[in-house]
């Protein structure tokens, strides 16, 4: 049996592998997508005192630390058996919708975007960022650093650090906004909704309009038929920072919607030994492989799975744009007259797109919003009224969740933590898996494509580290290993750089 | 053109954070490429180890290495990066101190696996499976890197050559840094911190002191601070005074007490020492003339009553560089 390394694989979060076995006909036998990485936040986060949790988990993640920060300061609420004021519910939101801008923003432009900017198949040089402005000109990609600065400054006014904000408190937030300061927010947001608006016009002119990219958006290549999660709003539209979880089966029937305090009744957590990440699937389905269908619990969390589970978008022109994705993919309706979901994974990139649009009219909603700057930004507490607590929001990777149970004097005594990126692992196991299957047949290895469209199958998912990369030009540099079975090496195949 | 000198950014445990503030150098980043050739990052380039053992000996004029060392794969690397550089950088907390991954020094190693793997609410594990260095698939072994019994910091694992503190640290900082090391004057002297002051956050903080004496501590839900006066002088408990200058006094401008991210200040070795000595002085124990020791024990318990995690509190980012180090050796 013959064995494929892909180690480490680029942009994603700590260091993944992907190891493909070959059987004697040289057909894929299996592939495996490894997270060799533990730092075990669950474990020893208990025996803290419950208020330090926003500013212990928003290290779980440097890329999304706004979303630990607030499903953390949910939670708290809960423990703590407050209702924070409407103007911190408020402020939580509005540096919430920042962040999204410019975490999609920088996934579409340096990280997801060039596969479509420059084409899957170009060459690698020039597959990155850098090609991305010499194609699209040298002001949009001074307008991508702009946009990241101005939403990054807005971060930092709002939570008091650009990164790790710190701002998140039990019933409330730490300050209120000044006038000058809304002032401010208002105008980035404005910028960020032209933006916004922008960006798909770019993506219609050089991905809809191309049809070999509409080929290869719209293939099979990339098609799961899975459940998919989303947070919905009381109406059934999008809505990142609170609501109910709704999921979906491959049909487009709503198979279940809860509170999110409820998600250990729907959700399970799989366990191999050749891997430190968890897989997270619907309980009620049960676990059967990394397969896709209706009798397989893997669900999607993600851009795409947010408005495969929603009725709308909650905003006008966002709404505009859901309209015409959903026109182009053409799913059909369900008997219940819903929309069916779209499985071409591909269109994640589009839908993030959308949720842009979203966040930056959203954004906009919040910053003149006459509560906004309230001064009554928190309550206080005498203690834990409550020894449980959930929080949850939806990171840009996917549905977070987080689990705190404590002692009477509000110490931990047990987290439980399913992160934006976890949700979607067997999805992604299986995206690679599909695509190295389709791209290796017969011992026969497609070398062009192989490695980038192998990437471009978790690419998609904007796996968490991903957006470390982002203003940093250049092409991940891949390499795979053939071994034989005894381990020796047969055959190298190496892109990018050189040593 | 002269080849650019290679430099090099890896990340150990670590959350990407460090990667993100040197990101949010924003249009300075395209200076950095311009006087530097990046040339291993596995978020951007190039991530074989293999290439990196190519390299001669001290060919990468710098390597900015964030992360804390929690597995053989993190500790391989950073020997690895240590011999191939000229300058080995600790960059950010956890690569410096530990950082928040260090507090995992407080539980054994069989303790991760069974909470996160074994004795977890959604974990469907009747076969009692974890993840393992040595795990087989049916087509051969598929291992993960071996799980060390302790979080390490950088250093003790290999020698570094100056440390930039932060979680992360300021962009405006690594700007800072970058510039010091390539000062035409030349760069700083070994071990020096980068990127830092040699004062606390204190002196940085905008909030007013009065070398008033505190009764008690609260918990940050129990009072709202007026946002002029000093923290903890206001019985919250505020690591500034026991912590690097450097970030600029961010979380108490909005409020927030310091939690200490910039590790120890200059001078100081153990940041809950010099935070627990700090103490002495701002704990008002009342007239403590002439009462026994067992009294002035009770005193001081009530008074700290409030800290029910007293080493989350004081070490949240440096255990793993501290004298207390953790259980595990």
């Amino acid at each position: 049996m013959k064995r494929i390394s892909i180690d480490p694989i680029t942009r994603l979060e700590g260091h993944g592998k992907i190891e493909i076995f070959l059987d004697e006909q040289g057909n894929v036998a299996n592939a495996y997508f490894q997270v060799p990485e533990l730092r075990g936040f669950e474990a020893f986060c208990v025996g803290r005192m419950a208020e330090d949790m926003p500013n212990i988990t928003n290290r779980i993640c440097g890329v999304c630390p706004e979303a630990h920060h607030l499903a953390s300061t949910k939670a708290l609420d809960q423990l703590f058996g407050l209702t924070p004021p409407p103007a911190a519910r408020k402020l939580r939101e509005l540096l919430y919708m920042a962040f999204f801008v410019t975490d999609h923003t920088t996934h579409f432009y340096a990280l997801g975007g060039p596969d479509f900017i420059i084409g899957p198949d170009a060459p690698s040089t020039e597959r990155n960022i850098l090609g991305v402005i010499r194609k699209v000109g040298l002001d949009i990609g001074k307008q991508v650093i702009a946009c990241r600065a101005r939403n990054h400054a807005v971060i930092k006014k709002l939570g008091g650090r650009a990164i790790h904000p710190a701002a998140g408190l039990p019933g409330g937030w730490s300050q209120p906004l000044s006038e000058a300061g809304r002032k401010e927010i208002e105008q980035a947001a404005r910028e960020n909704i032209d933006f916004a608006l922008f960006t798909l016009k770019i993506f219609h002119d050089i991905v809809l309009k191309n049809p070999a990219y509409l080929e290869l958006v719209t293939s099979d290549l990339y098609l799961h038929r899975t459940y998919y999660m989303g947070t919905v709003d009381p109406v059934d539209r999008v809505n990142f920072y609170d609501g109910m979880i709704r999921v979906v089966d491959p049909e487009g029937e709503e198979f279940v919607k809860y509170t999110p305090a409820d998600y250990y009744q729907h959700l399970a957590e799989r366990v191999e030994p050749w891997t430190y990440l968890k897989f997270p699937y619907l309980k009620k389905v049960g676990w059967q492989g990394l397969t896709d269908g209706a009798k397989s619990g893997l669900y999607v969390a993600s851009p795409l799975s947010r408005l495969n589970v929603a009725d709308g978008m909650a905003t006008p022109k966002a709404q505009e744009h859901y309209e015409e994705l959903f026109a182009t993919f053409a799913p059909g309706y369900t008997t219940k007259g819903r929309r069916k979901p779209i499985h071409h994974r591909l269109a994640t990139h589009w839908a993030r797109l959308i949720e842009l649009l979203y966040a930056a009219e959203h954004m906009l909603a919040l910053a003149t919003d006459p509560e906004i700057t309230s001064p009554e930004v928190r309550l206080i507490s005498s203690g834990v009224k409550n020894r449980e607590g959930v929080g949850s929001v939806e990171a840009p990777r996917g549905t977070l969740t987080h689990h705190y149970t404590t002692d009477a004097n509000g110490v931990l005594t047990k987290v439980n933590m399913i992160v934006g990126t976890t949700n979607n692992y067997g999805p992604m196991a299986m995206s690679i898996k599909r695509a190295a299957e389709k791209l290796i047949q017969g011992g026969k290895i497609i070398e062009k494509g192989l490695l980038n469209r192998v990437e471009m199958a978790f690419r998609l998912y904007d796996p968490c580290l991903s957006c470390a990369t982002h203003a940093l030009p250049g092409e991940g540099p891949m390499e795979v290993v053939i071994r034989d079975a005894n381990g020796l090496v047969v055959r190298t195949i190496t892109r990018g750089r050189q040593p | 053109m002269p080849d650019k000198p290679k430099i090099a950014m890896y990340w150990g445990a670590s959350c990407g954070g460090c990667e993100i503030a040197l990101v949010n150098l924003h249009e300075k980043i395209l200076e950095v490429d311009g006087a530097f050739d990046l040339y291993f990052c596995p978020c951007l380039l190039d991530t074989k180890t293999k290439d990196i053992e190519a390299l001669a000996d001290g060919e990468l004029a710098i390597t900015f290495f964030n992360g804390a060392i929690r597995t053989e794969e993190n500790q391989a690397m950073a020997r690895l990066l240590r011999q191939k550089s000229q300058t080995l950088i600790a960059f950010g907390s956890c690569a410096h101190e530990g950082c928040i991954p260090g507090l995992g020094n407080l539980i054994p190693s069989t303790a991760f696996f069974n909470e996160i793997y074994l004795d977890n609410l959604t974990v469907d594990n009747p076969d009692r499976v974890v993840p393992s260095h040595l795990a087989q698939v049916p087509e051969g072994p598929l291992g993960v890197p071996k799980f060390l019994p302790q979080v390490r910091t950088l250093a003790q694992v290999t020698e570094v050559d100056y440390f930039l503190p932060g979680c992360p640290p300021e962009s405006s900082q690594i700007w800072q840094a970058i510039g010091a090391l390539t000062a035409p004057q030349g760069p700083p002297p070994k071990g020096a911190m980068v990127g830092a002051g040699d004062s606390t956050v204190c002196a940085e903080c905008r909030r007013q002191r009065t070398d008033k004496k505190v009764r008690r501590f609260y918990r940050n839900y129990e009072i709202i601070p007026n946002p002029t006066d000093c923290l903890l002088e206001q019985g919250l408990l505020c690591l500034g005074i026991a912590t690097s200058q450097g970030c600029g006094g961010l979380c108490p401008e909005v409020n927030m007490p310091c939690i200490g991210c910039y590790g120890p200040p200059a001078g100081r070795l153990d940041q809950g020492a010099a935070m627990t000595g700090a103490l002495g002085s701002i704990l008002d124990l009342g007239d403590i003339k002439g009462i026994s020791e067992e009294e002035l024990h009770g005193r001081i318990d009530q008074a700290l009553d409030a800290i029910p995690d007293y080493v989350g509190a004081f070490y949240k980012f440096s255990l793993a560089d501290s004298i207390l180090g953790g259980r595990e050796k």
